[in-house]
């Protein structure tokens, strides 16, 4: 597969290496970060005029499942401004090394948190939540200052960055999706790294932190665990590490087999299913189900919600990936269980275009809200812009469905692509892996169109 | 300035604005929020203004769209819309204590949406408030008085009879048409009159305390705020009537002071028996008091004594045939 290093351009190094472009954009989003807080606790608790709402629910996740994680995976990671007081206390710096041992009691993140099952699990609890968080302004603003809560908690207490490895919802699926990305950071050459002996680029150095995520670079080989923080770029002596550009979807032309990810993947497509049903579909009671924290409606809904997600789903690929087995039984003699997650790789650019697909649906109709709470972010009665007082109107509503089928129909084909891919390497046949992906995307149509 | 230093006061002053300006820009001034009576109602529900002085009000909606009508006044109501800021001034002549409502359908306690405006100002009127006229008549207007007779036909003021009949406001009001009804039959020169006439001419008789543009504007006010309820009809099938009384004393719980009141269904103004039993008194003590324990609100803060009696005429045209 070809590849273009970006970092071979002198100037665009220079500023990659440069910390000041990256900690001013996380630094002006931890403004935003936390004027959405203020905005959701003391704004109107109206969700569509409050910016706290709009900037997260609409802008920022239009942003970064639209464009954010389809061409640069990880790249929101790269300016998240959740870590960055917590990595403040931890390195007692905002800018380089100061070359004082790390501050709090700096332990090794647990070997059972080091994938992404609680992250799973966390996704969950706020999917559980999701229609009230989505739309209730005071809601969104507790989940967050919870997020910064706990990122800062456990920086105090362990190593790194482990919130972002191991607890943060978001992480868990930009992870996930940013395989499909046509962006990678990669060592350039393995050798190198082999004869070099600081391992600078996971141990620190004068001129970087050692990795943030806990990975070793020149062991990296996809990019669900690279935080594209660009410090192994910063602390390398050998220059040895490489930007990329790359076609999409690199990582799943040799998909891994990944339990935690195949359930994130099942996670992400029962979450979509059910909130094209939630919030778009023509169903009153379920949408007030949903709304109805903590009644037997709403135990009936998170019932139904897990089963579909943890149940219905996985059973069903289990059904695919055994059948694929049976039809290539004169092939090989042993069925792997490793099959299951391998061949949940396809799920990845499925997911990401249902995703994709169902935020086009809101994005474009509620755009309006956008230039509204810039205008009167709290609801106020301001008008900074002189548009808070734009009447709501649909945007391209004349490219929304074209779009949202185009988004679907590639993401069938493309996961597809890669089933052939892990059939091939795992051994099985493609044919009912397919069939799934297809059938859930006719699914999906259905809800959304 | 070293670049760590400046790194830290950019980070602390980009914070502090974030969350400092909202912090000094909060609510100044304030404003006034509307909810759903189930979620509180008016926020605040009581407003302090000087007489001769203008109150700004800035209004918003945490929920739905409301309404903001100030009663007995002649302020025209405004939308109150979601997340939206709606600005008005009020001035008030005189001072007293005045009730702003919700003017919009928003929801089964809609009728409860209510705050008060505080006037104050030296020019008191000084005197003890003049009785309701149910009061001064001895009119018990929570009980039922049905009529003894009804009309076999629905009564028509253009079929009456020609007569020359002296027939006072205060006569109006204080008899119910079938008492009226069975008055005339005492009367000289009417005595030869069928039952239907004598029905006839209370229709004219009726028709007499009001006009065409009277009847408008209570028909106009009864759309507006009595058809949820009693529906558009009178026959005590509104929209929110069946949920009112299927909620029953819950849907009074989250309203301070009235825990044990009790829902009932609108009377049928339908029955003949019903409506002209009532004599225009008890109708009007019933919508200036409201009707305590039924769910009725009291109209008494909201219109003036004329729209009132307005309201009442048009009233009886569900039984009554006008010019």
């Amino acid at each position: 597969m070809k590849r273009l290093a970006l970092t071979r351009s002198p100037w665009l190094k220079a500023a990659l290496k440069s910390r000041w472009p990256q900690f001013i954009a996380a630094a002006l989003l931890l403004a935003g970060f936390l004027f959405v807080i203020v905005s959701g606790l003391l704004g109107t608790p109206v969700g569509s005029r409050n910016f706290g709402i709009i900037a997260v629910w609409i802008l920022w996740w239009a942003l970064l499942i639209l464009a954010a994680v389809p061409l640069a995976g990880r790249g929101w990671c790269a300016v998240c401004p959740i870590p960055l007081a917590g990595d403040w206390l931890q390195r007692g710096a905002l800018l380089g090394p100061s070359g004082r041992p790390p501050r709090g009691l700096n332990r090794r993140l647990p070997k059972a948190l080091r994938n992404i099952w609680l992250q799973n699990g966390v996704f969950t609890l706020m999917a559980l939540f999701s229609a009230v968080i989505l739309t209730n302004p005071r809601v969104t603003a507790l989940a967050l200052a919870g997020m910064l809560a706990a990122a800062i908690g456990l920086s105090a207490v362990y190593e790194r960055r482990a919130f972002c490895r191991a607890v943060c919802p978001v992480g868990g699926f930009i992870g996930l999706y940013a395989q499909a990305a046509p962006l990678e950071l990669r060592v350039a050459d393995t050798a190198v790294c082999a004869a070099c002996a600081s391992k600078a680029c996971y141990n620190g150095s004068e001129s970087g932190y050692g990795c943030p995520w806990g990975v070793f670079p020149a062991g990296l080989a996809r990019n669900s665990t690279c935080g594209l923080c660009l410090e192994c770029l910063r602390a390398c002596p050998k220059d040895n590490i490489a930007l990329n550009l790359r076609p999409f979807g690199g990582d799943l032309e040799k998909p891994a087999a990944r339990l935690d990810e195949a359930f994130k993947a099942f996670l992400m497509l029962g979450a979509a299913l059910a909130y094209a049903a939630i919030l778009l579909g023509p169903w009153g009671g379920l949408k007030a189900a949903a709304l109805a924290v903590g009644s037997p409606a709403w135990l009936a809904y998170a019932a139904a919600f897990l089963f579909i997600c943890f149940g219905l789903l996985p059973g069903l690929f289990w059904l695919a990936v055994r059948l694929g087995q049976v039809f290539a039984a004169p092939r090989r003699r042993t069925a792997r269980r490793s099959d299951f997650a391998l061949a949940a790789s396809a799920l990845v650019p499925l997911g990401l275009m249902f995703w994709a697909a169902f935020s086009l649906s809101f994005v474009f109709a509620n755009a309006v809200y956008v230039l509204n709470v810039f205008s009167d972010p709290l609801g106020w009665g301001w008008d900074l812009f002189g548009a808070a007082g734009l009447a709501w109107q649909p945007l391209l509503t004349s490219w929304g469905l074209p779009l949202q089928i185009g988004a679907l129909v590639v993401g069938a084909f493309w996961a597809a692509r890669v089933a052939r891919r892990a059939a091939a390497q795992g051994g099985f046949h493609a044919l009912p892996v397919t069939g799934y992906a297809f059938g859930l995307t006719l699914a999906m149509m259905g809800l959304l169109l | 300035m070293r670049a760590e230093t400046l790194a830290r006061l950019l980070v602390l002053g980009l914070a502090a604005a974030a969350v400092g300006f909202p912090l000094a820009a909060r609510q100044r001034p304030p404003l006034l929020h509307a909810r759903l009576a189930e979620q509180g109602g008016w926020a605040p529900d009581v407003l302090r203004a000087e007489a001769g002085q203008p109150l700004t009000v800035r209004l918003t909606s945490d929920d739905v769209l409301h309404g903001f009508g100030v009663g007995r006044t002649d302020f025209e109501a405004v939308l109150v819309e979601p997340g939206k800021v709606t600005e008005v001034t009020l001035t008030f002549d005189q001072p007293g204590i005045y009730t702003y409502y919700c003017t919009v359908w928003c929801g089964l306690n809609h009728w409860r949406m209510r705050g008060v405006i505080e006037v104050r100002g030296s020019d008191v009127q000084a005197g003890a408030p003049t009785p309701p006229l149910y009061a001064q008549l001895g009119i018990d207007i929570d009980a039922p008085h049905p009529a003894e007779t009804t009309p076999a036909e629905r009564p028509n003021a253009l079929a009456a009879p020609v007569v020359a009949l002296e027939f006072s406001f205060d006569q109006y009001a204080a008899a119910s048409p079938a008492q009226l009804w069975s008055s005339l039959g005492n009367q000289p020169g009417l005595e030869n009159l069928t039952d239907a006439q004598r029905w006839d001419l209370v229709a004219a008789l009726w028709a007499r305390q009001t006009s065409p543009a009277a009847l408008a504007e209570g028909e106009t006010i009864f759309r507006q705020d009595c058809a949820a309820c009693h529906g558009p009809q009178g026959a005590g099938d509104g929209l929110y009537a069946d949920d009112l009384a299927s909620a029953g004393q819950a849907a009074m719980q989250g309203l301070a002071g009235a825990p044990d009141m009790l829902m009932q269904s609108p009377p049928d103004w339908q029955d003949p028996a019903i409506l002209l039993g009532a004599s225009p008194a008890l109708l009007q003590g019933k919508l200036l008091r409201g009707g305590m324990g039924t769910g009725m609100p009291m109209w008494g803060a909201i219109y003036t004594d004329e729209q009132l009696w307005h309201v009442v005429a048009y009233l009886y045209t569900l039984q009554m045939d006008y010019p």
